[in-house]
């Protein structure tokens, strides 16, 4: 935080806050300034500026690291809405980079490949919010401890297989209606077992939800996927490889958008989910090799 | 969560047609490009300003102010407003993220001291017509504007848990 005069820049609420202004709307990775623009104008709520998407960091292999500033300036040149970019697990010179360049938010990502393996980074030391990934309650409460201001469940990137992406969201939430029946005295239990904080395991069996927004991610790939994913109860969606690795990434794009929104309006869905062109090609979990799962990245 | 606790009931308008017995309207934040695209899609610009016309009152917060405004300074090219209130306001006015800050604010008419203002990549209001009331400025900016059952704010009482923004446009805007 850091106070002039009446004002005060970096708080919490401010934090938090941009999250709760992305609510119910489809956050989409984009590779360059075209592609940023494309997403724009689909109504995307915000972009995150990567070097490739998850399909490509798969298919390639090696270490994937930060984008080159270069691809992130030129994204936060492109458009108006907020700009994403994503930092390795743990590499704090990384986020610093990034909120150099003035993006609007950082995600310290799975999708690239860390570079502590027992460390997140400090998020408190940071004035630009950090989202994090988490598979089930005690991952994202580890998180928003270190300071994320928002968390999303992972799934598994670039597979255009939404499977991980439910079973991620269904854990977090069975996890929340579990602290929410428990006795006050079984929360200390309950936290040692999740390996979070007692204060957040405490708010949360207190108010029966998470204190930030969490998105869905890894594996989105159709209209019908993301309103899924908004029914069973996430705020909003990423959509990675999903779009730009797609027939028509515009048209996708749009009608991704759309479902969001009318999450539980099949008539909508079924309409926007029409001609689309091919969907980016799954991948099947059991077919990728325990090391490749991204999602295992992160403590 | 805050109109519940006030003694209203709110719906969350995904279509023109949920429009059709509102007392009141709240263009919410978020990304007016995006809220923008969605309204125009589903035909709402003329769906509000036909129910305007027909009494019912409309709020802007952030992105709202700006669809709600005469006239957008850094507006995207193809973007369209509501053109509601005799408004000038520029977007991004104060920067990035990083840039978003809290500040407290005086808004006429709302009791009890100053309110917690939470700017989020938020506008300001650069300029007013004659018709409308300056409610609340911040550093030589309006941030609140209201013009007869219209209201606008750059910064968000929703994020604040005070309900007194909130109680001010039940009270004060819708009807007026």
């Amino acid at each position: 935080m850091s106070e002039s005069g009446s004002t005060t820049t970096g708080t919490g609420r401010v934090k938090t806050g941009l999250a709760e202004m992305l609510k119910g709307g489809v956050i989409m990775d984009v590779v360059n300034a075209e592609q940023a623009k494309i997403a724009e104008d689909a109504g995307a709520v915000a972009v995150m500026a990567l070097e490739r998407v998850p399909a490509d960091i798969r298919a390639s292999g090696g270490v994937a690291r930060m984008a080159d500033p270069t691809i992130v300036e030129q994204v936060v040149a492109a458009v108006s809405i907020p700009v994403m970019a994503k930092c390795r697990i743990g590499h704090f010179v990384e986020a610093q980079v990034l909120q150099s360049l003035g993006v609007d938010y950082i995600d310290e990502s799975e999708v690239l490949t860390p570079v502590d393996e027992e460390h997140h980074v400090n998020k408190w030391d940071f004035a630009v919010p950090f989202v994090c990934g988490c598979r089930n309650l005690g991952e994202a409460l580890r998180r928003i401890a270190e300071g994320a201001a928002m968390v999303r469940t992972k799934g598994e990137p670039g597979t255009g297989n939404v499977v991980e992406a439910v079973r991620h969201i269904r854990t977090v939430h069975d996890e929340i209606a579990w602290l929410k029946g428990l006795r006050p005295e079984q929360l200390f239990t309950a936290a040692k077992d999740l390996q979070a904080p007692y204060d957040l395991v405490k708010w949360i069996a207190e108010n029966g939800k998470l204190p930030v927004v969490n998105f869905s991610a890894g594996g989105i790939a159709t209209p019908a996927d993301a309103a899924l994913m908004m029914q069973l109860g996430c705020d909003g969606v990423f959509v990675g490889s999903g779009i730009f690795k797609s027939g028509d990434p515009s048209k996708r794009a749009k009608a991704i958008v759309e479902a969001t929104t009318h999450f539980e309006d099949a008539e909508i869905i079924a309409r926007v989910s029409r001609n689309l062109g091919e969907a980016m090609v799954g991948i099947n979990i059991s077919d990728i090799p325990d090391a490749e799962r991204m999602q295992e990245r992160g403590w | 969560m805050t109109l519940e606790a006030l003694g209203v009931s709110g719906v969350a308008v995904r279509l023109p047609e949920q429009m059709n017995d509102l007392s009141g309207l709240i263009i919410p934040g978020g990304e007016s490009t995006a809220i923008g695209k969605l309204m125009r899609t589903y035909g709402f610009y003329d769906a509000i300003r036909q129910q305007h016309g027909a009494g019912m009152a409309v709020w802007g917060t952030c992105a709202g102010a700006i669809l709600m405004a005469r006239e957008v300074l850094d507006a995207l090219p193809d973007q369209e407003e509501l053109g509601l209130m005799d408004l000038a306001v520029r977007r991004n006015a104060y920067g990035r993220q990083v840039d978003s800050f809290e500040a407290d604010v005086e808004v006429r008419g709302v009791e009890g001291g100053p309110f917690t203002g939470v700017f989020i990549r938020a506008p300001w209001i650069e300029s007013v017509g004659d018709g409308v009331d300056v409610l609340a400025s911040h550093d030589g900016h309006i941030v609140a504007a209201q013009e007869g059952d219209l209201m606008a704010t750059t910064f968000h009482p929703e994020l604040t848990g005070d309900p007194r923004v909130h109680r001010y446009f039940l009270d004060s805007v819708i009807g007026a």
